[in-house]
């Protein structure tokens, strides 16, 4: 519940009078207000700074350290103040956090100190407002990095033994600055990339003629040292190949990476080779393959981070590189055709067919023109210089857009995908807060009926089971349990399909019974509403009796046995939960009724399966969801349920 | 229609309502001083202009109802707050109401609901109207309710009104059957008294 909005719960509760004509069970009483002091001002001096607001603002957030009791370890009697020997500039934003309900993150702030503070407040961050979120995760992320690095640096002075060899070997790979080996190996490594990039490269030069036969290019001529060459780089990129392999933390994820798929396309050729002898019919297929030997030279992205921010930009680029490709296809093809039926007429054409013409279009809208293929007739040199004019616009003006792309889209992936993040974040942690209060609503609900229960009973059980949270959270809570018995239903955190868990809580054993007990007795009562209406016109003289057994069903109770005594515990429940303004009277013709139909029955209802009962010590709803809950064997989860209380209220009334 | 939601904007921001004096509000309302001061500030924090239209309204509300939606009853709480329908509850109309819910007699706070029920204000409850303010009520609690609520159970629960407070059985409630109703009602009656203390 935010913070402004409790100050509207008079309101709320006060609009509460309107359902009271309409329901048909008594409303539960009122949380008292016990200590129900004036609103008064206290005084928080903060390093001589006075800042001054009411207490029930504080109250707001009970959590923290403001809006608890643990500010009274801050009070000084003498001056009658509360002190803190903190920044005041800080504080400032968090007293208007207990004020707005919005925390801000001011930007001149350093963020290890304001993390510092809000911690000391006990304010978690993640409640910082929309506007100053993102600033503030920014800012984290850079300190985060920053700190990152100061580790690193650190840790390169000192040795660690603690690496095994192969994290060793794995930090020296991907590092070179690590160690002497490390800066050896890569410069040796890509000494070889070079070496063999190049004669790759000259391989296919014409070396001079040897006398008697044509002349060969150079790979032919030397073809032994070529051979050996390639075999020496080839030896060596494979040990390196399967020195990072065995060294890499996953080696599923290496295999797939890009980095060691351009490895193996790179050796490949050389031992499909091998493996290959001179066999006619293949040796065709053999010698493309040799092209991929070109596929090296992408080695070299590990030594260059420029290539590698390219790579990356263009993957990210690729929708824009599309749609320039698309376009560029549709102009080259409406003008190939356009030429080629220009160009029909004359003779000896060279603009065969459509496809031919793809060529002089692209030719010409790239503003190359070779000259190769020309137009000859008059229509086809009106559309070809068309063409031409045509290229370089369609061409010349996407380029400019397409680079300031790069940069702009670059950016904003970034941003955009932080910006997903923390809303999802942001929605579950709102969705959790909203549970959390509906949760510890249903909580302080079953604890303040078992606390009624109790003084009925007379124990003098434990006053800690009443106390619940603030004022203000157990006066929404009336006005939901109001709500409640107005329309007969109850809330349910759970889908009541889930499977069932019985627990059991830790220091009440007056309530395991209970729970058992009610448990065990209403796994075969059925559904309320189901035979309210018929019984209804039958009965003139009840009234409807609401507030039907609200139990959750259980099938299966692993540790319990159903006991016989079904009745019986069903009077005790009876006379346990009653609502203490009601009249004990229950005519027990409805109850009776249920029970005889439904002696071992299903209940016929929907939710006739199950419903959790976990039930988890009552932690605070705003931020933190988790209670210390028993560890539940199906799904975990914030989930609290309460289970049933079953109160029959069966009133008979004079109308 | 750019135009009109900005010409609405700079309305709602001029709209600057202040309230009457502390003095003038006391008398009229049972409120102490110190109450009116209470509940001012916490009207100002969420409406700083004065007023609350319907949509703040209903935002409000609907905090308090996180899994239901409660926006048709908060229409209709709207409506019995608004007295005089100029689409703006203001601090006045706030305090005029919860005077009547919080420390009216039960004959002012009956009457209160009635007007809440009739929501055309023709002095009768048709049960079309008595249909609509049951269905906002059961939309408040929401989906996840145990038992599952069936389709017809606020036509059930206005049938079971109109048998308790339609004496002639005309088919529709006057005032004064309502509130005869009502008082010989215990239930009802004691409930009335539930929110005495709330301030």
């Amino acid at each position: 519940m935010a913070a402004g909005v409790a100050a509207w719960l008079p309101f709320a509760r006060a609009a509460a009078i309107g359902w009271m004509p309409v329901a048909n069970c008594p409303m539960p009483l009122a949380p008292a207000d016990k200590n129900k002091r004036q609103d008064e001002l206290i005084v928080l001096n903060v390093s001589g700074r006075r800042f001054q607001t009411w207490r029930t603002t504080l109250e707001r957030y009970p959590d923290t350290l403001l809006g608890s009791t643990e500010k009274e370890f801050f009070f000084n009697e003498d001056t009658k103040e509360y002190f803190f020997d903190r920044d005041p500039e800080v504080f400032r934003c968090v007293l208007n956090f207990y004020r707005t309900g919005k925390l801000h993150y001011p930007r001149y702030e350093c963020i290890s100190a304001y993390d510092d503070e809000l911690a000391f407040y006990g304010i978690l961050p993640e409640i910082i407002g929309d506007c100053c979120y993102e600033e503030y995760k920014d800012r984290k992320r850079e300190n985060a990095e920053r700190l990152m690095d100061d580790n690193d640096s650190e840790n390169n002075q000192e040795s660690m033994p603690s690496l095994s060899f192969r994290q060793t070997m794995w930090r020296a790979f991907e590092n070179p600055h690590t160690s002497t080996l490390a800066l050896v190996f890569y410069y040796v490594t890509g000494f070889f990339i070079a070496v063999s990039v190049i004669t790759n490269v000259v391989e296919t030069v014409p070396c001079g003629t040897v006398p008697g036969s044509k002349e060969l290019p150079c790979g032919e001529r030397y073809s032994v040292a070529f051979f050996c060459l390639d075999t020496a780089c080839v030896m060596i990129f494979t040990v390196e190949y399967l020195l990072r392999l065995f060294a890499a933390p996953s080696r599923y994820r290496f295999i797939r990476s890009v980095m060691s798929i351009i490895d193996v396309v790179a050796i490949m050729p050389y031992y499909i080779g091998l493996v290959m002898t001179n066999n006619e019919d293949v040796s065709g297929a053999f010698v493309t393959l040799r092209v991929f030997r070109v596929f090296r030279i992408f080695k070299f992205s590990r030594h260059s981070q420029g290539l590698r921010i390219l790579g990356y930009t263009l993957k990210s680029c690729a929708s824009e590189l599309g749609f320039l490709l698309f376009s560029l296809t549709m102009a080259i093809i409406i003008f190939a055709t356009v030429m080629f039926y220009a160009e029909k007429g004359s003779s000896a054409s060279k603009f065969t067919s459509i496809p031919a013409s793809f060529w002089y279009t692209i030719v010409t809208m790239t503003t190359l023109g070779y000259g190769d293929m020309v137009p000859k007739t008059i229509a086809g040199k009106i559309f070809g210089s068309i063409c031409s004019l045509s290229g370089v616009l369609v061409i010349a003006l996407p380029v400019p857009v397409i680079v300031s792309n790069f940069s702009r889209i670059y950016h904003q992936n970034q941003r955009a995908d932080k910006r997903r993040a923390q809303k999802k974040a942001r929605l579950a942690r709102i969705r959790v807060a909203k549970t959390g209060s509906s949760n510890a609503y249903l909580h302080s609900k079953r604890n303040g009926l078992l606390n009624e229960a109790l003084e009925l009973m007379g124990t003098p059980e434990e006053e800690h089971m009443g106390k619940t949270a603030s004022l203000i959270e157990s006066q929404h809570h009336h006005l939901l349990h109001c709500l409640e018995k107005t329309t007969g239903l109850s809330y349910l955190v759970d889908d009541p399909l889930l499977s069932v868990r019985t627990s059991t809580i830790k220091n009440h054993e007056f309530i395991d019974e209970q729970m058992f007990e009610q448990n065990c007795m209403e796994s075969s009562m059925q559904n309320y509403p189901s035979t309210r209406s018929p019984s209804l016109s039958s009965h003139p003289g009840l009234t409807t009796t609401c507030c039907s057994r609200r139990s959750k069903k259980t099938t299966h109770l692993p540790n319990s046995n159903l006991p016989a005594t079904r009745l019986r515990s069903m009077q005790e429940l009876s006379t346990i939960h009653i609502q203490g303004s009601e009249q004990p009277s229950l005519t027990t013709s409805r109850s009776s009724l249920n029970l005889k139909a439904d002696d071992g029955l299903r209940p016929n209802c929907k939710t006739s399966q199950i419903t959790t009962a976990i039930i988890s010590i009552p932690t605070p709803p705003a931020l933190t969801p988790e209670g210390e809950s028993r560890p539940p064997p199906a799904s975990p989860g914030p989930n609290t349920n309460i289970p049933s209380i079953a109160s029959n209220v069966v009133k008979v009334s004079a109308l | 229609m750019l135009r009109d939601s900005v010409e609405d904007e700079l309305e709602m921001a001029t709209v600057r309502h202040r309230p009457e004096a502390l003095e003038l509000l006391e008398a009229q309302s049972k409120f102490t001083k110190k109450e009116l001061q209470i509940l001012y500030r916490g009207f100002k924090n969420e409406c700083p202009s004065g007023v609350v239209n319907e949509e703040t309204f209903k935002e409000i509300y609907s905090q308090f109802f996180p899994q239901g939606d409660s926006t048709t009853y908060a229409h209709f709480l709207f409506n019995a707050f608004d007295t005089d329908h100029n689409g703006a509850v203001s601090f006045e109309d706030f305090i005029k109401g919860l005077s009547i819910l919080l420390r009216g007699t039960v004959q002012e706070k009956l009457n209160w609901a009635f007007n809440l029920y009739d929501i055309n204000k023709d002095g009768y409850i048709t049960k079309e109207e008595m249909l609509d303010i049951m269905k906002a009520i059961y939309d408040m609690m929401g989906k996840c309710t145990y038992p599952v609520l069936k389709e017809d159970a606020p036509r059930q629960h206005v049938e079971t009104f109109f048998q308790k407070m339609d004496k002639n059985k005309d088919g529709v409630v006057t005032i004064d059957e309502f509130i005869e109703s009502c008082q010989k009602d215990e239930n009802i009656m004691r409930s009335m008294q539930l929110f005495e203390n709330v301030i």
